[in-house]
């Protein structure tokens, strides 16, 4: 069976505790993974977190970033070295899909996805760090139009802690290499793959091995990676987001409640955004904190809802190799039969009704032998006072909520991505004035449709390097 | 059959009948009114029958039901008293206690006995007699930190303790207090670095795998190491205790000094371990203080079932003292059953760890 290593500062270290994942329909394994131990990790990062900077730092940024651009199409297109052998792009895609639900077809796409970021990422890093030169974060201080600038990182390693659900999250730490920062990477139980494929491609294409460290393990490893690195990125539900709010060192990727908002002035023409909210449900199988799932306005709600439901209602499961699968599998076991039946209880509400369970024969719930699967929910909300109107599960699920636009902004909480359709500049003036909101983008944009020249949920350059004053006597 | 076999199950025969006659000799101590202790006299008249009569060798304990520790909640605590030591000083040791009554357990001489049969696995030159120790583990009304202390008096020492109150690192834990629940290791580092610097020719240690790390992590930021402030043997106990921990401590942390593994509770004495290392990867089996306590590995959905060797099953403990009689009591625990071995002919466990249906409830590696 093929043997994830933990890679200590790249070099492989097998552990005496191991974890298989397993193929999510049939059962069988697919691989055993060495689980670390925190010390291991307090260990490393304490013995080599500065060695991982100071190793990157040797190498000018530009190069660097050649570097990981070549690492994106090895990454796509190469065999890499994995277990006793090596890992076909394809394998790749066919043990991702197996392990984490996801349907072949959109593993191929997040892997593009992830090559595109690379491909792209002196672009994205010129936006980010709004056109700096390199060479001053490098070393510390530079003069730019005549103005002294100092930035000075705030860590030497970048640590993260990842999920399972969503591969198209890696292109969040795809910018750090570059960035001469080393990386620390604790992967989802049940994706460790695109980590060690690109921390592989990574090491073909130049980068050094002692920046990059991979700890699988559960929660406790977790932990010892946020423990242990001044700066991390952490991805979890509610409840991790509101434990680790208020932590400067600690940027939380939770749920993200991503809306699209009808505005008064385009709403009687809502037939037009079908497609739009049908993509921004659906995309990904639902599964990023990008997907849409709540579909706001003060009125029609009822004709979207039905709308919606008449689209995605029907889709069913399909094996995951079919082009045509849009649905992924829950891996976790019980996991599915908790979340339908947290449904069923916000469903007891007066209120709310599940638009979508008249294209269900059987309910939304679709236990297999191995995985389970819930099929596309439009959920109607009569108010925002329901507590439905509140939900988000990793599954096409949207709720249509009634309400009106001068309360709307404030009943929608906490927003990672509002597609606004208004023309009305009051509206629009009001959306970006709303600090619940943190990508916005007004007009018929999907709101999976990310420009990757933006930050996501904050900086990650300003999160890594602190501007400060600095003089230097001539 | 090999020699090396037959001379295990020759001993292992002795055992078992050793083990027989002891159960006939406890059964008469604590079923004899006047020996035995209230809690069980009540128990055996309203059970309506007579241990003493039935009960002729471990096997017919299953007679017994399950000890439930809930038992051990409240008072009055003499109930657990022996009629025959009740006028011997007595304390009571606790357990959980975080929310709620805790757990009382009664000792008189148990710890220090069940801590002196410890001390004959002790290798004497990794365990100096005569030198002292540092008690790293938690204070307050458990047994540990008196058993430790009386270990190193055993063997000569005076023994060095630090401050630790588990319930208050539980507390932290589950209020997501991770901020304090750090300075509170801190705060207990600092008290066991302060007592290695300051000349007591401390050799000996016992600790958790937590504490040991963060022990050896501060050292190492201090320019300093384990090995340096002359520790020699270290015992360390506790589900976290695996073979990979194990494994990462001797390369990584002890730099050639002795650790040995033990697992144990307020309800039994302290299971040791033949020594284990990269000849049998690290595999940690304990083997309890027989016949003072035996351990077995039952069918998790038959308690009254012995899995085979090699399989895995739930821990059930039998503490068979003078002082505590605890029959089959399943243990929070799981592990795979081992074979009789040489220098503990009777069956053994490995690879404990929390009992998997329950793990989710139980709060593990405090300190």
């Amino acid at each position: 069976m093929i043997h994830f290593p933990v890679l200590r500062w790249g070099e492989p270290y097998q552990s005496l505790e191991t974890t298989e994942v397993r193929h999510f329909s049939t059962g069988e394994p697919v691989a055993e993974v060495s689980q670390a131990n925190p010390g291991i990790v307090a260990r490393d990062l304490r013995k080599g977190s500065e060695r991982a900077r100071d190793a990157l730092r040797e190498i000018p940024c530009a190069d660097l970033l050649e570097m990981v651009k070549k690492g994106g199409e090895l990454f796509k297109t190469a065999d890499l070295p994995f277990g006793d052998g090596v890992q076909t792009p394809d394998d790749f895609v066919r043990q991702q899909s197996a392990t984490t639900g996801l349907p072949e077809h959109m593993c191929r796409m997040n892997m593009g996805k992830l090559e595109y970021v690379l491909s792209h990422l002196d672009e994205v890093l010129t936006s980010l760090t709004r056109k700096l030169d390199y060479d001053i974060l490098t070393r510390g201080y530079g003069e730019e139009d005549g103005v002294m600038r100092s930035y000075q990182a705030t860590c030497p390693v970048l640590g993260m802690v990842l999920p399972s659900n969503s591969p198209g999250v890696h292109s969040l730490w795809l910018p750090i290499i570059p960035l001469q920062i080393g990386l620390v990477l604790k992967p989802g139980p049940q994706e460790p793959w695109t980590p060690w494929r690109m921390a592989q491609a990574f090491f073909q294409a130049g980068i050094p091995k002692e920046a990059i460290a991979l700890y699988p393990g559960m929660g406790e490893v977790g932990a010892a990676v946020l423990n242990n690195t001044q700066r991390s990125l952490i991805f979890g539900g509610t409840a991790t987001v509101e434990q680790y709010a208020g932590n400067a060192g600690v940027q939380v990727h939770g749920p993200g409640f991503s809306k699209i908002l009808l505005g008064d002035d385009v709403v009687d023409n809502w037939e037009q955004y079908v497609d739009l909210m049908v993509d921004s449900v659906l995309t990904n199988s639902g599964r990023g904190c990008i997907n849409c799932s709540g579909i706001w306005a003060s009125r029609h709600t009822r004709e979207i809802a039905q709308a919606v439901a008449e689209r995605i209602g029907p889709i069913a499961p399909l094996p995951p190799e079919n082009p045509e699968a849009a649905l992924a599998a829950f891996t976790v076991p019980g996991q599915a039969t908790a979340i339908s039946g947290d449904i069923d209880n916000a469903l007891k509400e007066d209120g709310v009704e599940e638009v979508s369970a008249q294209f269900q024969d059987g309910g939304r719930l679709v236990n297999q032998e191995h995985c389970d699967y819930i099929r596309p929910t439009v959920m109607h909300c009569a108010s925002p006072e329901v507590a439905m109107s509140k939900k988000e599960y990793m599954y096409p699920f949207v709720t249509v909520v009634e309400c009106p636009q001068d309360q709307m902004i404030k009943a929608i909480g906490a927003t990672l991505v509002a597609t606004g359709l208004t023309e009305d500049p009051a509206f629009t003036r009001s959306l970006l004035d709303a600090r619940n909101i943190d990508r916005l983008n007004i007009g018929p944009v999907p709101t999976i449709k990310l420009n990757w020249l933006q930050p996501h949920e904050g900086n990650i350059v300003d999160f890594l390097f602190r501007p400060r004053a600095f003089q230097r006597a001539g | 059959m090999s020699t090396e076999n037959a001379v295990t199950d020759g001993k292992a025969n002795d055992a078992r009948t050793d083990l027989d006659a002891w159960v006939r000799e406890i059964i008469e101590w604590h079923f004899n009114p006047d020996t035995g202790c209230p809690f069980w006299l009540d128990w055996a008249e309203k059970a309506g029958w007579d241990p003493r009569q039935e009960v002729g060798g471990f096997d017919d304990l299953r007679k017994f039901p399950h000890f439930e520790d809930e038992w051990l909640r409240g008072g009055p605590v003499r109930r657990w008293v022996p009629t025959a030591y009740a006028d011997r000083p007595t304390f009571v040791f606790e357990t959980g206690g975080t929310t709620g009554i805790p757990k009382s357990r009664v000792a008189q001489e148990d710890f220090r006995i069940d801590y002196e049969l410890f001390s004959d696995t002790l290798p004497e030159d990794r365990f100096p007699r005569g030198s002292n120790w540092l008690m790293l583990g938690p204070s307050g009304p458990r047994r540990l930190r008196l058993a430790v202390e009386h270990l190193a008096q055993h063997r000569g020492g005076i023994c060095f303790c630090v401050d630790l109150d588990p319930r208050w690192v539980i507390k932290l834990i589950k209020k997501g207090w991770h901020e304090h629940l750090k300075a509170y290791q801190d705060h207990v580092i600092d008290q066991a670095v302060t007592v290695l610097s300051a000349g007591h020719d401390i050799k000996c240690m016992f600790s958790t795998p937590k504490l040991l790390e963060a022990l050896a992590n501060r050292l190492e930021e201090n320019g300093s190491s384990l090995k340096e402030t002359g520790i020699q043997g270290i015992f360390a106990g506790g589900t976290e205790f695996t073979p990979q921990w194990n494994r990462f401590a001797h390369e990584e942390l002890l730099d050639g000094i002795y650790m040995t593994p033990t697992y144990g509770n307020t309800l039994m004495g302290l299971a040791a371990s033949p020594p284990s290392g990269p000849e049998n990867g690290y595999k940690i089996t304990y083997y309890a203080p027989q016949p003072r306590a035996v351990i077995q590995v039952v069918d998790p959905d038959d308690a009254e079932k012995v899995v085979g060797y090699g399989e895995t099953g739930r821990v059930m403990l039998t503490t068979l003292t003078k002082e505590f009689f605890v029959p089959r009591f399943q243990e929070r625990d799981e592990g795979e059953r081992e074979p009789p071995c040489e220098q503990y002919p009777w069956d053994g466990v490995s690879g404990v760890r929390p009992f998997s249906r329950l793990a989710s409830a139980t709060t593990v590696g405090v300190y």
